[in-house]
């Protein structure tokens, strides 16, 4: 354990603690731009400088491990007036076109800058002598370097989180800027549009592409029926947004809020993740079988999941020989559009060409994914548009409604039921429970032997997790399973996903199935969550989550009434003819840049 | 003719596969090519496993590793303090006059590139500058002459 | 305080057979080198002046099977140029002073980082290799040399942004602690020296410690090379003793006309006329990596500011905000006042600036950007402002 004091007041801390974590202790918030508590220390932005006394220079807090007798001061004269020239210098190269910015009131250069009454615009204005580019072309990500104070946290979320390392530092001194390959487009390089970027930018630099305007052009189209799904982990998430504590399960407001909007129907993403559970549950079984009994060597194993389309581009790009292993099954983002314009719009007696699809996602690459061209099997596009549900929350404070007080409402009906299955697909490793809760049962004709079907060992926050199972007392059709270990891994983050393609690989990781969530902690961590995020929420949305699962009487996949209806009356079976049409796709090779 | 993959194979052949052969690599793709493409970061990226923006990034950070296309031959003049103070500025446009190109830009037969550069470390024998690896010191615009005219003369 | 007048040493370039003097070393024990080192006073000579047997020392202590030796030639700083010449007459000195460190410390590979700019010395220095590490084989001494180019990044010349570019990163300086003795090249314990201090260990061990102490002042000791440019009739290479005054400095190789002296180079300080007598050029005064340049009362001092830190805008490695943006500030600052866009008293605010870039930077080039810009504009106020 190491002394010091901070502003006076004695602390103990272990050794490695930095300054920044041992004031924190003593309720001393020293203001950060470069650090992330998610991130690798950088020490870049130095708003967190610190004085220790009889010492020549100030220190970075957020980078400098506690000493033994240190003195520190976090708020002395020299500290203030440095960490003043430090916000004043940032602004001065920074595009302050506050009021017209997408960030407005959730800035964190913004925050600093008042906290600080900065405002006197001490130096020159350097923003105006540069040329910048504002890169508009993906459909998922704005990039706004005019907007960028170089603080490298989406540059270390890339590589360190995501092992994806679109982005990076290129150039120095005046020059230096965030950049991708060669500053092409986010669009055209590796970028899998996970939007972890975005959650960490402390500016305006990095914003989602925002479909808002579109979205009320439609609802407000007297001749449009707007149809609109919420994915699992916005219900967990959605709160923070408008004023909630983290951890608040708001399903029943966000429906009734959804509804008062004005969208014709409120249906729910869990509906096609269940059916997604179906489908690919199926297709893995299909898959072992081809492989046992059929002894078919061409058959790709293990299988992967395709639910995360942050996911499905990286591996496109960057392990392309494992395609094959890819799920076929669409995202449950993309079975529900697909399904919107088919199989509801013949329900409901509506014209496919009038029926607009919304869909509310945790997931800035969902936006990409709806743009793919591969993607329009009703003929239409299956998605039109894909809002955060940080473009929710802000819709649902222009339509000035007070989400707090707002009574609990269902989801309708057709598309809108749910088992508990299918909300567990917000969180890490939930389609893996959610299919082996159903593919167990369809083998065996009994419950997953673990308690309460809560099958825990694929939960959690670690990397990569693997589990197995072992089948016993299969039914007749299923005989070929018997004994059989069925093993399975877990990943979340992309580059612990890298690290476990990297060991299917090798050889190292032998396993049947594979599920992969792009973001940190699944879809509660995604890129279109509330910001800010962080461990610590995304274990609260992680609890909502399970909790949530808990509360629903139908726990497993294959016993929702809605998907048993719709395979009657409209697909048949899964992987059927018209499943095939509409709920499966195909994936491509993509560069290495 | 041999191509990028060969080319960047054989340097990596040379070098390592690890991290710390990027910049070796990239300094011989320098050598060869005066600049680096955007084929050849990626063919880099691709084998030393390391990703192309990365590389990009990495590249930039260095002024002699530049992405733009250079001539066969790349004059730095030295525009730091004593070469400046020294008659840098006479030099420069003697030799813009005699190439007929203005200071960054390259020569329509692709033979000359000019650029300003920092320091070079002679400031005892300024204005200074570097034709690729070679230094040229105390010029003087007829020195300077002679020297770029042996340049298009002779190689 | 005793003043030394201007006097020549030929150390440095005295030519001596690292042969017999490495022979001589190896029947020394590793705390024996380094305590000789310490003796002798030894200080960095690349400009911050960290006692070098110290440093050894610490990386002596440091547990580990994998450490490194290695020498910065990167040698960046504008009017600096000594270690060219170095490397281009003595190089095996060089060498030799690695190797001397090697089995002071206990490491088997030691690195040069040679700025690209002297790419033409490689073909000398590797065939000069080639005989070392055949010295070494025939000695017996398990260590040897690999070459390193850097690619005009002045920053590299950092010792942690030297480190990161080896292992084939940006030059970026990394934050401190750790120091490199504990986490250096590759993340093992690392001891880094300047080029002439690495051989002035080897003619610490050829004459002892005391003739080396001997030289120069108590804050000061030994000689130094000193790269002289600017306006001067002596432009050139000079190895002297330390301890001198720039007064006597200036009444050897000034051209009678000399206004102020640029000790230490761009990131350095200035001393004008008035201060010449008093400053003593040395780690009790102005210390520096060798660059002295000379301006005489025809150089406009804003102009030579305007340059320097054109310079710093170019060559901030550009991750911390003082530097990158700060360098901008005050290049783009002067510019205004000289212009008329901003009154004088701007310049006022820039040194404020200055002051904070000193305190907050992340690295040593951020900070020393201040004192430049700082003792320039203290001394020459006017002539920045008209």
């Amino acid at each position: 354990m190491v002394k010091l004091s901070v502003n006076g007041l004695l602390v103990e801390v272990p050794e490695g603690t930095t300054i920044l974590e041992a004031a924190r202790k003593l309720n001393f918030k020293i203001p950060v731009l470069c650090h992330h508590d998610d991130l690798c220390v950088a020490g870049n932005c130095r708003v967190c400088v610190v004085e220790q006394l009889g010492g020549k220079a100030l220190l970075a807090a957020c980078a400098t491990p506690v000493a033994e007798g240190m003195q520190i001061l976090t708020n002395s004269l020299k500290v203030r007036t440095a960490r003043k020239h430090v916000i004043e210098l940032l602004l001065s190269e920074h595009n302050a076109d506050c009021t017209k910015c997408y960030k407005n009131g959730n800035c964190e250069l913004q925050d600093l800058s008042n906290e600080f009454s900065v405002g006197d615009h001490i130096f020159l204005d350097l923003i105006y002598h540069k040329e910048y580019t504002i890169d508009r072309f993906s459909p998922a990500i704005q990039k706004d370097d005019s907007k960028c104070i170089r603080c490298q946290r989406c540059v270390r979320t890339c590589e360190q989180l995501q092992g994806v390392n679109a982005l990076s530092v290129a150039f120095k001194g005046d020059q230096q800027k965030i950049s991708t390959f060669f500053d092409h487009s986010m669009a055209e390089v590796i970028c899998t549009n996970c939007g972890q970027c975005i959650n960490r930018c402390p500016t305006g630099a990095l914003v989602e592409r925002t479909y808002l305007d579109e979205v009320w052009d439609a609802i407000l189209d007297p001749e449009l029926h707007v149809v609109v799904q919420t994915a699992p982990a916005v219900r967990v998430g959605l709160g923070e947004d408008l004023g909630l504590e983290p951890g608040e399960r708001v399903t029943g407001k966000m429906v009734a809020t959804l509804k008062r909007l004005g969208f014709n129907a409120v249906l729910d993403t869990d509906f096609t993740a269940d059916l997604t559970i179906m489908e690919e549950g199926t297709e893995l079984l299909t898959r072992l079988k081809k492989a046992l009994v059929d002894k078919d060597e061409s058959v790709s194993l293990p299988m992967t999941t395709s639910c995360s389309p942050g996911w499905v581009k990286f591996i496109e790009h960057t392990f392309p020989e494992y395609l094959p292993n890819v799920s076929t099954c669409k995202s449950p983002q993309q079975m529900f559009g697909a399904l919107a314009k088919t199989y509801y719009a013949k329900a409901r007696n509506l014209d496919p060409k009038k029926i607009v699809t919304v869909s509310v996602m945790p997931c800035t690459a969902k936006k990409y994914e709806a743009d793919r061209p591969e993607m329009r099997s009703s003929g239409y596009k299956d998605v039109d548009y894909v809002l955060t549900t940080r473009e929710l929350a802000r819709m649902i404070r222009q339509a000035g409604i007070d989400f707090q007080l707002m009574k609990e409402d269902r989801f309708d009906k057709l598309m809108g039921s749910s088992s508990g299955a299918a909300v567990i697909f917000g969180a890490t490793g939930g389609v893996m429970e959610a299919a082996l809760r159903t593919a167990y049962e369809l083998v065996t004709g009994r419950e997953v032997p673990f308690e309460k079907l809560n099958i825990t060992p694929v939960r959690g926050f670690e990397g990569i997790r693997q589990a197995s199972v072992k089948i016993e007392g299969c039914l007749d059709e299923w005989k070929f399973l018997e004994g059989v270990e069925l093993k399975c891994a877990v990943a979340h983050g992309l580059s612990n996903a890298r690290e476990l393609m990297q060991g299917v690989k090798d050889g190292k990781i032998n396993v049947h199935f594979i599920e992969v969530m792009a973001c940190p902690g699944g879809c509660l961590g995604g890129g279109g969550q509330p910001i800010p995020t962080n461990q610590v929420i995304r274990e609260k949305r992680a609890a909502a989550i399970y909790a949530e699962d808990m509360s629903l009487a139908i726990r497993k996949s294959h016993e929702n009434p809605e998907v048993l209806q719709l395979y009657r009356d409209f697909l048949g079976e899964p992987l059927g003819h018209l499943s095939h049409e509409l709920l499966h796709t195909h994936y491509k090779e993509r560069e290495r840049y | 003719m041999i191509t990028i993959t060969e080319s960047v194979r054989e340097k990596v052949g040379k070098h390592g596969k690890t991290r710390d052969a990027l910049l070796p690599v990239l300094q011989d793709i320098v050598a060869e090519q005066n600049y680096l493409s955007d084929l050849a970061m990626v063919e880099v990226a691709k084998q030393l496993n390391i990703s192309a923006a990365d590389v990009f990034g990495t590249a930039t950070f260095y002024s002699f590793l530049t992405p733009r296309p250079m001539g066969k031959y790349v004059i730095r003049v030295c525009k730091t303090i004593s070469c400046s103070m020294k008659g840098k500025h006479e030099v420069l446009s003697t030799i813009e006059e005699t190439l007929k190109i203005k200071l960054g830009e390259t020569s329509a037969d692709r033979k000359f590139s000019l650029l300003e550069t920092n320091c070079i470390g002679w400031c005892h024998k300024a204005p200074a500058m570097l034709i690729n690896d070679e230094p040229f010191t105390e010029l003087t615009p007829k020195k300077v002459t002679e020297v770029l005219r042996e340049y298009i003369k002779n190689r | 305080m005793r003043n030394i007048p201007v006097k020549r040493v030929d150390l440095i370039f005295e030519k001596v057979t690292c042969k017999e003097i490495f022979l001589k070393t190896l029947e020394l024990k590793p705390e024996e080198i380094i305590q000789s080192v310490i003796e002798s006073g030894l200080k960095g000579r690349g400009g911050a002046g960290f006692p070098t047997g110290l440093k050894w020392q610490f990386a002596a202590r440091e547990k580990s099977n994998e450490k490194y030796i290695v020498c910065n030639a990167d040698e960046g700083e504008p009017g600096t140029f000594k270690d060219r010449e170095i490397l281009d007459e003595v190089p095996e000195k060089v060498f030799c002073g690695m190797a001397i460190a090697s089995r002071a410390i206990g490491a088997k590979v030691g690195y040069i980082y040679l700025r690209g700019e002297y790419k033409f010395l490689v073909p000398k220095l590797e065939a000069r290799l080639n005989e070392f590490h055949k010295l070494m084989k025939s000695v017996g001494h398990d260590f040897k040399i690999l070459l390193r180019l850097g690619s005009g990044a002045y920053i590299c010349g950092e010792e942690s942004a030297l480190f990161e570019s080896i292992e084939g990163k940006r030059g970026e300086p990394r934050n401190k602690p750790p120091y490199p003795t504990k986490a250096g090249l590759f993340n093992k314990p690392t001891c880094i020296n300047n080029v002439e201090t690495l051989v002035y260990t080897v003619m610490i061990q050829k004459y002892g410690a005391a003739h080396f102490k001997d030289l120069g002042t108590k804050d000061s000791r030994g000689s130094k090379v000193f790269s002289v440019s600017g306006d001067t009739p002596k432009a050139g290479i000079y190895e002297l003793e330390l301890g001198m005054s720039v007064q006597e400095f200036v009444d050897v190789f000034g051209d009678g006309d000399t206004k102020t002296v640029q000790v230490g180079g761009a990131a350095g300080f200035c001393v004008p006329r008035k201060r010449f007598d008093e400053t003593i050029i040395g780690f009790e005064g102005v210390p520096t990596g060798g660059s002295m340049k000379l301006f005489n009362s025809s150089r406009s001092m804003y102009n030579v500011l305007h340059n320097y830190l054109d310079f710093f805008t170019e060559e901030s490695c550009g991750q911390c905000t003082p530097c990158r943006v700060g360098c901008q500030q005050l290049l783009k600052g002067i510019e205004a006042v000289k212009k008329g866009e901003k009154s004088s008293k701007y310049l006022d605010e820039l040194v404020k600036l200055a002051a904070t870039m000193k305190l907050a930077a992340k690295c040593g080039l951020g900070q020393s950007v201040g004192n430049a810009f700082s003792s320039i504009v203290e001394n020459f106020k006017e002539e920045i402002i008209y």
